[in-house]
């Protein structure tokens, strides 16, 4: 491995009241490239989000960010190393306007005008939806208020947790246009991904998750060439998913 | 906008009770009852603004809320007691010196008292709604009994400022001074609690708490000590309400934290549990419900607002203005 | 013999710890003995209220142990029953049948208000119950001192009860070990057998397979209602019945005090004797519940002589000698009640049978 991971998961079992979800995640995440969680339901994806980001807590196994362990420390402080999170359910405050939501997530020192330009050049459409109540917008732009929440300010790692579920075609694509604009500014970035199509898009590496672990781990170029792999992988091939 | 055309019978409810009330009694009974019963509401908003503001961010509900209302009322008789000389005087200004000495005492008694509380006893229940109702019910007894350890079991008289005693005539009806003091003062925190909850980043913080307390740690704040914070302004609060409504009968006794609650829990779940908003809706319909009716048929008042509540319940099974979650 | 007797007396629920076991048999041995072993009414007042508050917290138990729902009203219903009993006694019709009809239309309305309640405020907001029942058990509180002509209002009502059960009344002639067998002493195995009753009815009714539900909406309510149980039915069913048979022990407490009035069946201090049975027994475990009911009652006959004892000893101490006053011994118990629910949330039998795996 090179030096270069941000982000590393060793061993790291999870358990959720008396269930056993995770057993024993091996996940490197490097700077600066977009690395791809992918697997089918259930097999643990968004349980190892929730484990970084100390939402639950690791029972065994070590989680390293920045050469530093994080597992065991409260989400606050996680968050405060740097790390963005945006859940499955995008975790909107929908009766605060969008710009309420951009000012929490950005510091203390509020709203940078610079960087509040920089989310409208990806998301132009929320600059006329500032000042609306963010439970009215519709899907699309929810996750593009989400999205722009882990961007506002200036992260280390940001963790998005299938940000094109429920969303429209034409919506994936504005989201896949505006993760290409972040990976020109080299953010490093965590999916986890349903859409082959988007995976396949946005993807530098990849891991592949199944019943806990991870089971297989290379770049994204390698997995799409690879019609066998993605099919004993995924149960899929992207040839079904054009 | 959208918001308002959809609150609007909720927040027309109040004076549309007023109006209702006006035929069956004269002009002078009925200003004098929409007076007693603005102030009574403003009272109840005092202490049950905490409450709802404690569940809708907390999700903890505080059966021992009452207690820090006692707690506010006593610590009101042992202040007006000491300063029995502002209180005698007949000018406005000591006056109003002692009764705001009183509930600046109340509320950092009870403030305190609260803090203790959050950290010793709600701090180990939080998810859990079984051990909260049984732990805080504990709690309730525990404090009333410490309060009756501290102050005797006798009731105790609180002396009410000389120029705040009294009435005054408006259009034939005699209407007591001291409840435009408690209007004014419940105003006053309405306002103040919008400001802070609107204007503020505090408030940002705990808005977007209550819909949302994970996601808040997730953008990196501490929660808990938002919690500590609202905890302890709550019980503050509760303080103060006390203050007014001990102040306002001139007696306490140790019984009127629990009495207050019954009370306080009906006004909360007619304006939906964690809204701040409904919550004052609420407590002005009570107020002014407890009024009319406390005329027309004296023994019914309690039962008429829990009939109240039913019939809310029944139209809106989440309260007048409840919180979207 | 012992396979019977847990299969058909016990419903099939085992104390589940021998400790368990032995208390239960030494509470039972020591109702039923106590007119002999420690003659005096005063004793046999204990030993009646023991019997009954058993019953009592037991069918709280029902609701919050076994449904996990915390309603504060349950004093409400055990008044309701009390009240239904006396008020025709009390009016003069001294019989048999002015028992029976008030015990059983107690029942019936106690059911009949507990299932509007608990319609009413689940279908809202479960979270409201707690505090709709809080609510609604004050007024019950103002109503009752409130209609005079009916209640007696804070005074109360006091009855002569059926012939039979009176202390003149002599079923034998002269002394049976030592003691006059006589109405009070019918009287007392009277209230002692449909106590029992009670109890092993209730027993039956939670390990049946209406209990089990009860046991899995308790656990997750979403799940049993997935599994095609209508959760807002049984939990209606729980609480009515729970009430009924809190109804049924009030008149008992009745007929046992010839007298009630608010403060014996109504007030809040009832409710928390309630609480602090059920939790300091063990919650879901209705062993547990009648084994707090005796802690209880012997704590009330003697926390307060102990405590006016250490009282006396630390006077000239500040602030010692106000938290010992026997006037406070609520607060003793409070400290209990919330040290049970931090620490032992199980109870007494909960605990003991988790200990044993």
């Amino acid at each position: 491995m090179s030096d270069d991971v941000l982000l590393r998961l060793a061993g790291v079992h999870t358990h959720i009241g008396r269930y056993h979800i995770l057993h024993g995640v091996d996940l490197a995440v490097r700077e600066g490239r977009l690395t791809m969680l992918l697997g089918r339901n259930g097999a643990g994806k968004t349980t190892t989000l929730r484990t970084v980001m100390g939402m639950w807590r690791a029972s065994a196994g070590l989680i390293d960010f920045a050469g530093a362990p994080i597992s065991g420390r409260a989400t606050p402080d996680i968050a405060r190393l740097g790390i963005a999170y945006v859940p499955e359910s995008m975790g909107i405050f929908g009766q605060l306007t969008v710009r309420e939501n951009l000012l929490l997530a950005a510091g203390p020192a509020g709203l940078h005008p610079g960087r509040l330009d920089g989310v409208f050049a990806i998301f132009p459409v929320l600059r006329e939806k500032l000042h609306q109540a963010a439970g009215t917008l519709s899907g699309g732009q929810k996750q593009m208020v989400a999205i722009s929440r882990a961007i506002v300010e200036e992260r280390r790692l940001i963790i998005v947790d299938e940000p094109t579920k429920g969303l429209a075609p034409a919506v994936i694509g504005q989201l896949i246009a505006a993760f290409q604009a972040l990976k020109r500014q080299r953010t490093t970035i965590l999916m986890v991904e349903q859409n082959f199509h988007m995976a396949q898009a946005l993807g530098d590496d990849v891991a592949v998750m199944d019943d806990g672990r991870v089971v297989h781990t290379g770049t994204m170029a390698d997995l799409a060439d690879d019609d066998a792999l993605q099919t004993r992988l995924l149960g899929l091939s992207l040839a079904s998913h054009q | 906008m959208r918001r308002l055309r959809q609150d609007w019978p909720a927040l027309a409810l109040a004076p549309a009770v007023a109006l209702l009330a006006l035929p069956v009694m004269d002009l002078p009974t009925w200003i004098a009852l929409t007076a007693a019963g603005a102030a009574m509401g403003m009272m109840l908003f005092l202490m049950a603004a905490g409450l709802t503001l404690i569940f809708g961010l907390m999700d903890v509900l505080n059966f021992a809320h009452g207690a820090f209302i006692t707690l506010g009322a006593y610590v009101a008789a042992s202040v007006m007691g000491a300063l029995a000389s502002w209180v005698g005087a007949d000018d406005l200004a000591r006056n109003l010196a002692a009764l705001a000495v009183a509930v600046l005492a109340a509320a950092a008694a009870a403030g305190a008292a609260g803090l203790v509380f959050e950290r010793g006893i709600i701090r180990r229940v939080y998810g859990a709604h079984l051990q909260q109702i049984l732990i805080t019910v504990g709690g309730m007894i525990v404090a009333e009994q410490l309060i009756l350890a501290a102050w005797g079991a006798q009731p105790v008289q609180v002396g009410k400022p000389v120029t705040l005693r009294g009435s005054f005539v408006l259009a034939g009806a005699a209407v007591e001074k001291y409840r435009l003091v408690a209007v004014a003062l419940g105003l006053l925190v309405f306002a103040a609690m919008q400001l802070t909850l609107n204007r503020t980043r505090i408030g940002l913080l705990v808005r977007a708490g209550v819909e949302n307390r994970e996601m808040v740690e997730a953008l990196g704040y501490r929660i808990r000590r938002l919690f500590i914070g609202v905890f302890v302004a709550g019980t503050a609060l509760a303080g103060i309400g006390g203050v007014m409504w001990a102040v306002y009968q001139e007696l306490v006794t140790a019984a009127v934290g629990a009495d207050m609650t019954i009370l306080v829990f009906i006004v909360v779940i007619i304006g939906g549990l964690g809204s701040v908003g409904g919550c004052f809706a609420g407590a002005v319909l009570v107020g002014l419900t407890t009024n009319y009716i406390g005329f027309l048929a004296p023994k019914l008042a309690l039962g008429s607002n829990i009939a109240l509540m039913v019939l809310v319940l029944l139209w809106r099974p989440r309260g007048l203005l409840p919180l979207a979650r | 013999m012992r396979a019977l007797l847990h299969r058909h007396v016990l419903s099939g629920d085992r104390p589940g710890h021998p400790a368990v076991t032995a208390l239960l048999i030494l509470l039972l041995l020591a109702l039923l003995v106590v007119p002999f072993a420690v003659p005096g009414t005063k004793s046999m007042a204990a030993a009646s209220r023991i019997a009954i508050l058993a019953v009592l917290a037991g069918s709280y138990d029902i609701a919050l142990g076994y449904t996990g729902i915390v309603s504060l009203a349950h004093a409400m219903f055990f008044a309701i029953g009390a009240y239904a009993v006396a008020i025709p006694l009390a009016g003069g019709w001294v019989g048999w049948g002015a028992i029976g009809l008030g015990m059983a239309a107690g029942a019936v309305l106690a059911a009949a208000i507990a299932a509007a309640i608990t319609l009413l405020s689940l279908r809202v907001q479960t979270i409201f119950f707690s505090m709709i029942t809080l609510a609604v058990a004050s007024f019950a509180q103002v109503l009752a001192t409130q209609l005079r002509g009916l209640t007696g209002g804070e005074d109360g009502l006091s009855f002569s009860l059926p012939a039979a059960l009176s202390p003149s009344f002599h079923l034998l002639p002269g002394r049976v070990l030592g003691v006059r067998v006589d109405g009070r002493l019918l009287t007392y195995y009277l209230i002692l057998l449909a106590a029992l009753l009670l109890f092993l009815l209730m027993l039956r009714i939670v390990n049946s397979p209406f209990g089990r539900v009860l046991l899995a909406i308790r656990e997750n309510a979403f799940r049993a209602e997935a599994l095609g149980f209508r959760v807002i039915v049984y939990r209606t069913l729980a609480s009515a019945l729970a009430a009924a048979i809190a109804a049924l022990a009030g008149g008992l407490m009745a007929v046992l005090l010839r007298y009630n009035g608010p403060d014996a069946t109504l007030s809040f201090s009832v409710m928390v004797d309630i609480l602090l049975m059920v939790v300091i027994g063990g919650m879901g475990t209705l062993y547990g519940p009648a084994l707090g009911a005796a802690v209880i009652v012997l704590a009330e006959y003697y926390l307060q002589p102990a405590l006016q004892g250490l009282a006396d000893a630390l006077v000239g101490i500040p602030v010692l000698p106000a938290l010992f006053n026997p006037d406070r011994w609520l607060l003793w118990l409070g400290l209990l009640f919330v040290g049970f629910v931090y620490f032992l949330p199980a109870g007494i039998v909960g605990s003991l049978r988790r200990r044993r795996g």
